[in-house]
């Protein structure tokens, strides 16, 4: 087995610079769901010099379009989505405050430089392990952009949310080192 | 000559479509198993085991095993010897469709205009129906839904008599080399080769209904799959790109014969969220 740690939201600097990539992480605490339309958004308010509709200070992002939810239950299932097409916002929410994204696929170089700069993470969740996700997900209530459907902003609580460590704050990314390890 | 009504197939397709996304296929399992055994990196065992995890959680919880519950892909085999009455065909299908999306709390994922529009159709139709007359009194219906994820990684290429099966190898190896992680393998490899520019992309897609656990009937095909999946497993793509060595389950070839000037070579990539379900009416 991989390392496990455990981390509790707020995130701070402090607790991610034990990180390494690979690590499996259980989150718990509160994040945050954004796609794509959600993103551009939050990031039209940050120019406008507004607030956002939930303190980015140590925050988590999770990238996700979750299945609908049965009756009696906070949320369906809800595997990550593809990560790079939030690489144009991720930054600007970093600067922000941002601690911690959460999706698939790997992240541009710019992402990457923000993440060492802010001293943030990204976590890659399971594609296709939505079920697993789902089951962590405790409560779920949309706080903005509800015309946005699957896409609007929600606010999850979540219990040991399994997550890697994908990107740590010292500019590592598993994308490249574990492919590298391993090819033969 | 057999009577079939049409208003028979909706709950079919229906059920169809939801135990595909609820139930992960023995072989799937078994695969993934195999390959987890033989794992060297530890973060890929973890992510393996939540994999067979979230398998068994979705059945126990009648969840969805992934939020992408994909496009309704509809195989049907129609017995020449049927008669189908009551209706529209293609419409009972479709509404068997709207119903196990709607009913089985599956994600729609369609939109209307590719391009210009891309208004969701809320109900997840149209499915993309295949049909094929063989002989016989009965109707076999495969549902296979299949997500965008992996599905976006797919090519067709008119590759050259010359380029051989070595070029054959290489094409497939490659695609899944600049895939990555995007497809969340570790994948299934569909490849179709033969036909023409558009049947040798449907070849690939029916070669991922062929079960994981089969060899390929052919001992030299049955080779080349071997090799390509050694290659695209030493490839250190890993469990969702995170490096590793299980980056495919199983590599899966269909072939048909093509003019003298073509070569034309599929590839369709699947997901470990590789679903379908078959049944039969009578
Ligand atoms: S590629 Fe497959 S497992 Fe991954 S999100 Fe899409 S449907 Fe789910």
């Amino acid at each position: 087995m991989a390392n496990e740690i455990k981390l509790q939201t707020p995130l701070t600097s402090e607790m991610l610079e034990k990180l390494q990539v690979g690590d499996k992480v259980l989150l718990s605490g509160t994040i945050y769901t954004a796609r794509d339309a959600a993103h551009k958004r939050l990031i039209e308010l940050l120019k406008a010099g507004k607030e956002l509709p939930f303190n980015p200070a140590g925050a988590v992002i999770y990238y996700v379009g979750p299945a609908p939810a049965r009756p009696g239950k906070p949320i369906g299932s809800a595997g990550p989505t593809t990560s790079y097409r939030m690489d144009p916002y991720a930054p600007a929410l970093m600067d922000a405050g941002l601690k911690a994204m959460v999706g698939k696929g790997p992240r541009g170089q710019s992402v990457v430089d923000s993440m060492v700069k802010n001293k943030a993470v990204y976590f890659a969740a399971v594609g296709g392990a939505a079920v697993v996700i789902a089951q962590a997900v405790k409560e779920a209530k949309i706080i903005a952009y509800e015309d946005l459907g699957a896409e609007a902003i929600r606010e999850l609580k979540v219990v040991d949310f399994p997550v890697f460590v994908a990107n740590d704050i010292k500019g590592n990314d598993i994308f490249k080192i574990g492919v590298e390890k391993y090819r033969r | 000559m057999k009577e079939i009504n049409i208003s028979q197939l909706i709950p079919v397709v229906r059920k169809l479509c939801i135990d595909a996304n609820y139930y992960a296929s023995p072989d799937v399992v078994e695969k993934i198993k195999f390959f987890m055994e033989k794992e060297e990196s530890p973060t890929a065992r973890d992510i393996l085991a939540l994999m067979l995890e979230n398998h068994k959680m979705a059945a126990e919880e009648q969840m969805p095993m992934c939020q992408d519950t994909g496009v309704a892909v509809v195989f049907v085999e129609l017995g020449q010897d049927v008669h189908l009455v009551g209706g529209d065909f293609y419409a009972a299908i479709n509404e068997g469709v709207r119903q196990g999306y709607q009913d089985g709390y599956l994600r729609k994922s369609m939109v209307d205009d590719p391009v210009i529009e891309r208004k969701n159709t809320k109900d997840n139709t149209p499915a993309l129906i295949y049909t094929e007359i063989v002989p016989g009194d009965s109707l076999k219906i495969t549902v296979a839904p299949k997500g965008g994820g992996a599905e976006n990684m797919s090519e067709v290429k008119m590759m050259k008599a010359a380029d051989g099966i070595e070029g054959v190898k290489d094409f497939v190896v490659d695609r899944i080399k600049r895939s990555g992680g995007n497809p969340c393998p570790p994948v299934v490899v569909g490849v179709g080769i033969g036909g023409s520019f558009e049947q040798s992309a449907l070849l690939a897609k029916k070669a991922l209904l062929r079960p994981l656990t089969e060899k390929h009937p052919d001992p030299k095909w049955a080779a080349v799959e071997d090799e390509i999946l050694e290659r695209i497993n030493k490839l250190g793509i890993g469990p969702q790109g995170l490096g590793g060595r299980t980056t495919a389950l199983a590599v899966q070839i269909l072939t048909k014969p093509c003019h003298i000037a073509s070569m034309p070579v599929a590839v369709n990539v699947n997901c470990h969220a590789h679903r379908h379900e078959s049944a039969v009416i009578e």
